[in-house]
């Protein structure tokens, strides 16, 4: 095992899962056998306000947050919060990002306006970037909730973690009853180039 | 057994295994899940407090008749529960004590950034640091060997990263080494009376010695020898950030920062040719290396506001900082009342009534972001009626009128109750609305005695508050539906100008409590385009569900999200053209 710690960010709005998506990931780390910690902020989070989780992982990890710049991959709920967070990716990093505007409250009473082509800037930024329909492709699995799990899947598939561990972490964090629309959500994700 | 715990999960399985038979809490973050996990060990008898102060009392309650006991709050809590522990220091314990204060570097959901350790030198108890989750389970455990070994209660002390970062642990069995409790007279020991508590101050000063000294061979205080050049003492999480930006630095990490062992100090520093001291917040330890005569870099190069990432460590040492992507500004995304929540109306009256809102802590703060911009003060939990009783003594009688306190149900029975009693006993002509919504809903929906449940989920008394202002002297109390403007437009503008003390108590749950069927179910509400003139009045409210379209050319249209609307209604009463119906 190399000493390289592998660090992912996760950004969106709060409400849309992305905890439990950063649990997910953090038990799959763990039972690949790696050293992992976890880092977010909440409290607001059920509030709809901007949601940040950092999960590392390594043969040891000190920091809970990942460095600024030091980011391989962004994992993105929403797109301009993606873009907010670029400052934590490092230069050539990866980025999976799901293909969705939240507006936040300015924008809603029309004060300001939903910054245009998000998904373009982020892709002029780092080129390494997946677009993903993370909504249709879950309602296709079963659940336009499943969306995080989508997500999940294409993160996956850049990731050197074999397959297994995920599927075993889904199984442990995920409801029974949306277990099978969830392991089918992922492996949609984890489909896609 | 391993499993991924956050710094709260382990605190909470390290009282189980500690043997804790009670524990007692008032919610706050990033303090609160602890207490929401230790629910989880039925050994355990949990519970919440209406404040921190009596959440201290019951712990010490527990603990002097044997068992031991965790008591838990956020870093402003430890204000409340001051009195209490101040001398529970001198009597000492019976069975362990262990008190967890959360700080909040950077104040991600608090009202200001106070370092806690002061604390634990003001009290002169021991205070323990751990710098992640598996630390803090092992700490939590030494805690109650320390407060028994020393007769004292111990402070574990926890910042946000600590308590909401999760890592992996392992996980131990429960002791059942723990004696049983039962009734010890020891009047000597547990009435502090002068007589007895001069006897007491001088046991306290001893062990404060004595622990100092012990410190140095602790092994939570250790000693990392790498590279001789920069030699750091540190703690906590900012232990973490230093390894990650100084990998080669030797390191003093003290996992007891009250008090410091000072031998082991003056030795790390010999050994060092440069030291420094990397800590978020005060110079607590800083200043305590300097008063024994060691030179120590430390606020020099570290601020004393907000917390430490490694980025910030790595800056105050001068070493060059990643290439990082910058990105053009956009457009804040503050949080928001929830679509449907029972505050929003009443915050819009004020509004439209102009009152000076005297302010509390809880969701309804959030009443103070535009457009709502109904809320003029906030200092701490339970304050707004006090300080409205402050404003009104010295205000012109116009002027009196415009004074309104808002309050929650927890933040009520938390320390607001003694302001409403002060404000009755001294005349105090201000109005005061309690915005019952039957839970303490910012931390995440805790139960409280107005709740009618229990933390271990049993039923419970749920106080009347009716009853219960009457009881404590104010004649004028009125209870209104805060979904119907016209209701809250008028009895609160009779009640403002009403030259006596009022309370105007609001009935409708917070929408996020599942229990309670509060709209009727499924019924989002709809924008009738073809009625929409554009008017912009239902936006005035700030629900997240209703959304402005501009149109080009003409003024544009409201339209409202059918998965975020509750349907509670209060949009359309705003609507003069009856645009806002109930979908079909
Ligand atoms: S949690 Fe409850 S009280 Fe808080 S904003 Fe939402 S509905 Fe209102
Ligand atoms: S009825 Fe109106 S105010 Fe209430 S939740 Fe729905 S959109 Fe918001």
């Amino acid at each position: 095992m190399s000493d390289k710690v592998t660090n992912i960010v996760l950004v969106g709005v709060g409400g849309q899962g992305i905890l439990l998506a950063a649990e997910i990931l953090s038990e799959t780390f763990m039972l690949a056998g790696f050293d992992v910690k976890k880092s977010e902020i909440h409290g607001m989070s059920q509030r709809g306000g901007s949601v940040v989780s950092h999960v590392r992982y390594g043969k040891e990890v000190f920091s809970p947050m990942v460095p600024e710049g030091e980011g391989d991959i962004l994992f993105g709920f929403e797109l301009m919060e993606s873009y907010r967070y670029l400052s934590l990716l490092k230069p050539g990093g990866t980025v999976v990002v799901n293909d969705l505007c939240i507006a936040p409250p300015s924008v809603l009473v029309g004060q300001e306006t939903y910054p245009a082509d998000m998904a373009l800037k982020i892709q002029e930024l780092c080129p390494d970037c997946l677009l993903v329909d993370g909504q249709n492709l879950a309602i296709e699995a079963g659940n336009a909730r499943a969306a995080n799990t989508v997500l999940l899947g294409a993160v996956s598939k850049r990731l050197d973690i074999e397959e297994k561990y995920w599927v075993e972490a889904i199984e442990k964090m995920v409801p029974k009853k949306a277990l099978e629309v969830n392991l089918k959500a992922f492996q949609m994700g984890r489909g896609l180039k | 057994m391993k499993e991924i715990l956050s710094g709260n999960e382990a605190i909470a399985r390290g009282a189980y295994e500690a043997g804790v038979k009670v524990a007692c809490a008032y919610p706050g973050t990033p303090s609160t899940e602890i207490l929401e996990n230790t629910v989880r060990y039925r050994e355990i008898d949990s519970s919440w407090a209406t404040n921190e102060k009596v959440a201290l009392e019951v712990g010490i309650g527990a603990s002097f008749v044997g068992a031991r006991s965790l008591v838990t709050m956020k870093h402003v809590g430890v204000n409340v529960a001051a009195d209490p522990l101040f001398t529970l220091s001198y009597t000492g314990v019976n069975g362990g004590l262990v008190l967890v204060c959360a700080d909040d570097p950077e104040l991600h959901s608090s009202q200001n950034e106070q370092d806690s350790r002061n604390y634990a030198k003001f009290a002169k108890v021991p205070m323990l640091e751990p710098g992640d989750s598996q630390e803090c389970l092992e700490f939590t455990k030494l805690a109650y060997e320390i407060s028994e070994k020393y007769d004292t209660p111990v402070l574990l002390r926890t910042t946000t990263r600590i308590s909401h970062s999760k890592s992996v642990v392992n996980l131990g069995e429960r002791t059942d080494q723990v004696r049983e409790a039962k009734i010890e007279k020891n009047a000597a020991k547990f009435v502090m009376l002068p007589g007895n508590a001069r006897v007491r101050h001088v046991v306290v000063e001893d062990r404060t010695v004595q622990l100092s000294k012990d410190g140095c061979c602790m092994p939570i205080n250790r000693v990392e020898m790498r590279d001789t050049k920069i030699g750091v003492i540190t703690a906590g999480i900012s232990y973490q950030h230093v390894r990650e930006a100084l990998p080669e630095a030797s390191v003093l990490k003290l996992g007891m920062v009250h008090p410091l062992p000072f031998d082991l100090i003056r030795d790390f520093a010999a050994k060092v040719e440069k030291l420094y001291v990397v800590e978020e917040l005060d110079p607590f330890i800083e200043e305590q290396v300097k008063a024994i005569g060691i030179p120590v870099v430390g606020k020099e190069i570290i601020s004393i506001c907000g917390e430490l990432t490694p980025g910030r460590v790595r800056k105050a040492f001068g070493l060059p900082e990643n290439a990082q992507t910058t990105v053009e500004k956009l457009p804040g995304r503050p949080p928001n009342m929830c679509p449907g929540c029972p505050h929003r109306g009443v915050f819009y009256t004020l509004n439209q009534l102009k009152a000076y809102v005297s302010g509390d802590i809880g969701c309804y703060t959030l009443g103070f972001m535009p457009p709502l911009s109904a809320m003029d003060t906030c200092v701490c939990m339970g304050a707004s009626i006090g300080m409205a009783t402050g404003a009104v003594k010295v205000l012109s009688p116009e002027e009196r009128k415009k004074v309104v306190a808002v309050i929650g149900d927890s933040t009520f029975l938390h320390t607001g109750i003694n302001g409403l009693m002060d404000m009755v006993y001294n005349k105090g002509a201000a109005t005061v609305i309690i915005l019952d919504n039957r839970i303490t809903a910012m931390t995440g929906r805790q139960e409280n005695p107005g709740s009618g449940h229990t933390l271990m989920d049993d039923p419970a008394n749920a106080v009347d508050f009716e009853l219960l202002c009457k009881a404590i002297g104010v004649k004028n109390v009125r209870t209104i539906n805060p979904l119907d403007l016209d209701e809250c437009r008028t009895v609160i503008s009779e009640e403002m100008e009403r030259p006596e003390t009022s309370v105007i108590i609001t009935d409708k749950p917070c929408v996020l409590i599942k229990r309670e069927g509060i709209f009727k179910a499924g019924a989002p509400l709809q924008v009738v385009e073809e009625s929409c003139t554009g008017c912009r009045a239902c936006l005035k409210i700030g629900c997240p569900a209703i959304e402005w379209i501009p149109a080009s050319g003409k003024k544009g249209k409201a339209h409202i999200d059918p998965l975020l609307c509750n349907g509670c209604d209060v949009c359309s009463q705003l609507c003069k053209f009856s645009a806002i119906q109930e979908a079909k």
